[in-house]
């Protein structure tokens, strides 16, 4: 017997901790329905980001939906937030259940 | 003799700078940072208590002028002296018109161990003065209107975790008065100066991290960050004189007005900023001037504010 799954596109953003509140808003505007946040610490063009405090603080955000919708935030994200903050953005095909929730 | 609190911090700037591996877990930086902000809080309420409020409005006005007026000058500086651009002047002015929790919480500890008296308004003044600055930034960076979302600004400027938890403990401390703070006073008075002692052992790790930032801009950068809270310092002393207040309280204004924010600034600049550079602003802050206004600083103000009011011991 197999698990009947449907594809749908994960997006992530690995970003400043100081964007939270606004990024989570973009999100809710543009139709998104779910998402989870976690905290997170790494090193990029931008340093050594360790968390120690909260200027130098990372989250990642992930979202699961459909393939346009993820598109067209992640387009929103690279207009307005690549310039001039920490952050990396990427689409990641995943295979799920319960497909209305998504 | 130097301070106790300060050999923490010392020790935490050396290890770091030796790239020990060391490290504190940020939640306990995080804890620390709410247990300074409620105990000076309630520390000031419960002198507001018995205190005559009247005088407070003026005076609270004066100590914003002082802030965006640091801010102004500031911004002046940098745009013609260290010639920064202006989205970068604006964003480290901003800072240097704000005030740092940390810095007054050394210049309060400083006081007590000398048995020196201040105002309980020093806490207010501490609150009020963290947010002019931040929109007088915030309007030199970008100009008024245009893409600024103001809402979003004062809710994080007003409502921000430093300005909430001093004004709520300060309103505690006010309604609880000295006597309802007795069951409490063990935790948030007596444990302070250990509390304080911790939070600057991470202060002194993270002023170890800017040591990459000063050697690469180095003269400028401490130039300024050496400059600018002296100025400062000044102008709170020449505020202090004119609303009348004790050596004990002109050295904490001048402590204030020296002190610049490398936390509820940051934040809002890179929200409300995002072209400047955060790494270049903190470490003017962070890597000169916090450390200069809690080694030498603070004593110094201190002399000053017995020089000008003529009672020099």
């Amino acid at each position: 017997m197999s698990l009947s799954t449907e594809k749908r596109t994960l997006l992530c953003v690995i970003t400043e901790a100081v964007l939270e509140q606004t990024l989570l808003r973009d999100l809710d505007r543009l139709g998104v329905r779910g998402y989870t946040v976690s905290d997170a610490r790494g090193r990029g063009s931008r340093g050594i980001r360790d968390a120690a405090w909260d200027e130098a603080a990372n989250i990642r955000i992930e979202v699961i939906c459909a393939r346009a919708l993820a598109e067209s935030t992640l387009e929103h994200i690279q207009a307005r937030y690549y310039a001039n903050y920490a952050m990396v953005a990427f689409l990641q095909e995943v295979e799920i259940i319960r497909p209305q929730k998504f | 003799m130097i301070d106790i609190v300060v050999l923490f911090f010392l020790f935490g700037l050396v290890a770091g700078l030796a790239r020990s591996e060391l490290k504190l877990p940020a939640a306990l930086y995080d804890s620390l940072s709410v247990f300074l902000l409620l105990a000076i809080g309630l520390k000031g309420g419960q002198g507001l208590a018995t205190a005559e409020l009247g005088p407070l409005l003026p005076q609270l006005g004066a100590v914003i002028l002082l802030g965006i007026l640091q801010t102004l000058i500031a911004f002046g500086l940098l745009r013609s002296i260290v010639k920064l651009g202006r989205a970068d002047a604006a964003s480290t002015a901003a800072h240097y018109g704000s005030v740092s929790v940390a810095t007054f919480a050394v210049g309060v500890n400083w006081l007590m161990t000398r048995s020196i008296e201040f105002e309980p308004q020093m806490a207010i003044f501490l609150a009020v003065m963290e947010i002019p600055a931040i929109m007088v930034g915030i309007v030199l960076a970008r100009g008024i209107g245009r893409d600024t979302d103001w809402g979003l600004l004062a809710h994080e400027a007003f409502l921000g975790k430093g300005v909430t938890l001093l004004l709520g403990g300060m309103i505690i401390g006010w309604i609880a008065g000295p006597e309802g703070l007795a069951p409490i006073k063990g935790l948030f008075f007596d444990l302070f100066k250990g509390a304080l002692a911790l939070f600057l052992l991470e202060m002194g790790l993270i002023v170890s991290h800017q040591a990459g930032e000063l050697r690469k801009r180095g003269f400028v950068i401490i130039a300024f960050g050496l400059l600018m809270p002296l100025l400062s310092a000044l102008l709170g002393l020449a505020c202090g004189l004119a609303l009348d207040l004790s050596i004990g309280g002109l050295t904490l204004l001048a402590t204030l007005a020296a002190s610049a924010s490398y936390i509820a600034v940051p934040a809002a600049m890179r929200l409300a900023v995002p072209e400047a550079n955060p790494a270049l602003s903190l470490s003017f802050v962070l890597g000169v001037t916090f450390p200069f206004n809690i080694l030498a600083g603070i004593p110094f103000y201190h002399w000053l504010a017995l020089q000008l009011t003529g009672n020099p011991s």
